[in-house]
């Protein structure tokens, strides 16, 4: 693990996420500009926005699949701009992907397992010489991934091969092992996409649940607005790589800008007339 | 469930003793003629090969035609070090490389350490200390080794003749996987960067350099002995049907125990999704790099073994078109399984070189290579995954753990959730 620089101005304000003016430039597109957010420990919040909105990329930007051009990302006081993705999982920080990314070959445990690769506890030498500290180490990890799974109720798949779970299935299944990690910070993208009305109710209790069981901070992109507007406390709106609202779901269903944003110019000034219609 | 593993154990211990008592039985009672058990020594240094090959390819998915490079510098080094000890009665190659083998990766194991606390260090910055660290240790070796060597040769003078010669060639084929390891990892930490087509070339490319390097060996290397193009002769012919089994069945078991590990699993989620293995806590690069470098000792031991079959080398063995052998073994084979490895190393060896050579008529022996493609198109047409697939025999395979029992219930997810209402249907 490299040394890690700590902020002395971030020390102690509480915030599990801080993220300061970031901005990435991909050539001469400008795909995030100056964007802040923060998160308090337990929060739940949404990052929603219109395609192309810079949502996924500032994803990738806090989990280092794309260092920024600028700006700084703080995790519990901690400078992780620039660290490689292995690294920022390791300080505590697991994602999920838009479109479910599990290790397709291999079963429901094994992908579980490789999530506590990092705490195998023993070396490269035990797991090619099978010493009893291996088969001790290994036999505690696997129990700690059957008892994980038994969480989510995967236990009975545990041997099948993760691509030929359903879907509804396999998302629960990549939840799961970002959890695995034992994570503080969850970040969830899209996690509802593809599932139906139903699904989608059932995922909102999922995530709740998750975040009392395992004391998560969670932030999450979603298109689906019943979904959004159902469990996030608090949401950010982008577009074009800006933020343009920020507030609890009444105040952003009723932001001028984010409907703009949302359905094009001339749209909030209609929804504004129905609106007034609809109170006469 | 213990008694169900070492009930497998057992028969593949058991079999593999079997299998080599019976072949040592053959050869020793002359029922196996010199054709046959060369073939089949072939085979097994074929079989750690394509193992090597299938860790980098089948496990880890970074597409290599440079093992057949390393499998040539395997080779060549093993190969000098006993031609040295046997026609001059020196120990000086084997002190030299032996030195220097042992100094380098040291140092690339502490400078691994000290480099990995450095944050955010390109690779080629890497590379480029790594380079000069083994640049330097080498000269050092160069000079040092003379001093050891006459420690070296008083004691293996000292040890009757027949041991000391065993001695040399069991040192010398280690210190020639080694040798080719450090190689690898020096190459393949600037073009391990590379995506994965790109690998490819690159490492056919490391190929090609490393047999003309060896065409060029008496002028270009300076190693007279070795005699260029014309081919290496007077090596001892040391490697017999029992170092050969013993060397396969060890990679074969650490393979084995590496793939059933925390570890194998970190290595097979790289192949599974590059990008998902990140966020996961993987350090693909290093997982790579440690791959190839693993693969690539067994490519350096399998030449090293190669080397004192025939007692002769010549570069165009090590031609980058018979680097797609091994590649032909394990797609035939199985990507992604030992136990295809394994048959495919052994029917390569044993049906298209040896039978199809008693059966082709005189002259058309080459004709072989024509029946390679021909079968390498049929498998793809019947079997796409290769003839085992993934499949392991019992021991290889991975068993899954048993069901635990199930815990307090109100702690798992509600009953809404996803995927839970399709289960119960």
């Amino acid at each position: 693990m490299s040394a890690q620089m700590t902020q002395p101005g971030n020390n102690g304000n509480g915030l599990i996420l801080d993220i300061q003016g970031l901005t990435m430039q991909f050539g001469g597109l400008r795909a995030v500009n100056n964007f802040s957010l923060s998160l308090k420990p337990n929060d739940l919040q949404g990052l929603i926005g219109p395609n192309g909105a810079g949502k996924t990329t500032v994803f990738n930007m806090i989990t280092g699949v794309y260092p920024p051009t600028a700006g700084n990302i703080a995790f519990i006081g901690q400078d992780i701009t620039g660290l490689e993705p292995f690294e920022i999982n390791h300080m505590g920080i697991a994602r999920t992907f838009q479109n479910v990314r599990l290790f397709p070959n291999l079963t429901v445990l094994d992908n579980v397992r490789i999530a506590y690769h990092p705490h195998a506890g023993y070396s490269m030498n035990d797991g090619m010489m099978h010493n009893r500290h291996f088969h001790q180490k290994e036999a505690e990890l696997t129990e700690k991934a059957q008892d994980f799974l038994a969480v989510f109720n995967l236990q009975d798949r545990q041997g099948t091969i993760s691509k030929n779970l359903p879907y509804g299935e396999q998302r629960r299944l990549e939840i799961a092992r970002a959890l695995a990690a034992e994570p503080q910070l969850l970040l969830l993208d899209e996690p509802a996409a593809g599932m139906n009305p139903a699904e989608s109710v059932a995922l909102m209790d999922l995530i709740h649940f998750i975040r009392e069981r395992f004391k998560l901070t969670i932030l999450l992109i979603e298109h689906q607005m019943r979904v959004v507007m159902g469990i996030c406390e608090h949401i950010t709106v982008m577009d074009f790589g800006e933020v343009i609202a920020r507030g609890n779901p009444q105040e952003i269903q009723a932001n001028p800008k984010v409907i703009e944003a949302y359905l094009g110019p001339g749209a909030a000034a209609l929804s504004e007339k129905f609106r007034r219609k609809r109170v006469q | 469930m213990l008694k169900n593993i070492s009930r497998d154990k057992l028969i593949f211990f058991g079999g593999a003793l079997l299998v080599f008592l019976v072949i040592q039985l053959a050869i020793s009672l002359g029922l196996l003629n010199d054709f046959w058990n060369t073939i089949l020594r072939i085979g097994a240094v074929m079989a750690i090969v394509s193992l090597g090959l299938n860790l980098i390819y089948g496990f880890n998915g970074q597409f290599s035609l440079g093992q057949w490079g390393f499998y040539a510098i395997g080779a060549y080094v093993a190969a000098d070090i006993t031609y040295r000890w046997y026609n001059d009665q020196s120990a000086l190659a084997l002190a030299i490389v032996l030195l220097g083998v042992l100094l380098v990766g040291a140092a690339i194991v502490y400078l691994r350490k000290l480099l990995s606390r450095v944050r955010g260090i390109d690779p080629l910055s890497a590379f480029t200390v790594y380079l000069a660290a083994t640049l330097i240790l080498g000269v050092v070796a160069f000079y040092l080794g003379r001093l050891i060597d006459p420690l070296l040769s008083g004691i293996l003078m000292a040890l009757p003749e027949s041991i000391a010669m065993q001695l040399v060639y069991i040192l010398a084929v280690i210190v020639a996987a080694l040798f080719a390891a450090e190689i690898s990892f020096l190459f393949g930490l600037p073009v391990l960067t590379l995506g994965s087509d790109y690998f490819g070339i690159a490492t056919l490319g490391f190929t090609i350099i490393v047999k003309v390097l060896f065409d060029n060996s008496d002028t270009m290397l300076g190693f007279e002995e070795m005699k260029g193009a014309r081919g290496m002769i007077g090596i001892p012919k040391l490697t017999t049907w029992f170092w050969v089994f013993l060397f396969l069945f060890l990679v074969l078991l650490i393979t084995r125990n590496l793939l059933h590990s925390s570890y194998g699993r970190a290595i097979v989620s790289v192949r599974e999704d590059e990008i998902a293995a990140k966020a996961m806590g993987v350090d693909v690069a290093e997982y790579k790099i440690l791959t190839f470098v693993i693969g690539s000792l067994f490519a350096g031991l399998a030449g090293g073994l190669y080397a004192h079959i025939n007692g002769f080398l010549h570069p165009s063995t090590f031609n980058f078109i018979k680097s797609f052998d091994p590649m032909i073994i394990i797609v035939l084979g199985g990507l992604g399984s030992m136990t295809g490895t394994l048959a495919g190393a052994f029917g390569w060896a044993l049906l298209l070189e040896g039978v199809l050579r008693l059966v082709l008529p005189q002259g058309f022996e080459t004709w072989r290579y024509v029946a390679y493609p021909l079968l390498l198109l049929l498998t793809m047409l019947v079997r796409p995954a290769g003839i085992f697939g993934t499949y392991e025999m019992p021991y290889l395979r991975q068993l899954l753990p048993p069901l635990r029992q199930k815990k307090i219930t109100e702690q798992s997810v509600p009953p809404t959730t996803p995927g839970l209402q399709e289960a119960s249907q």
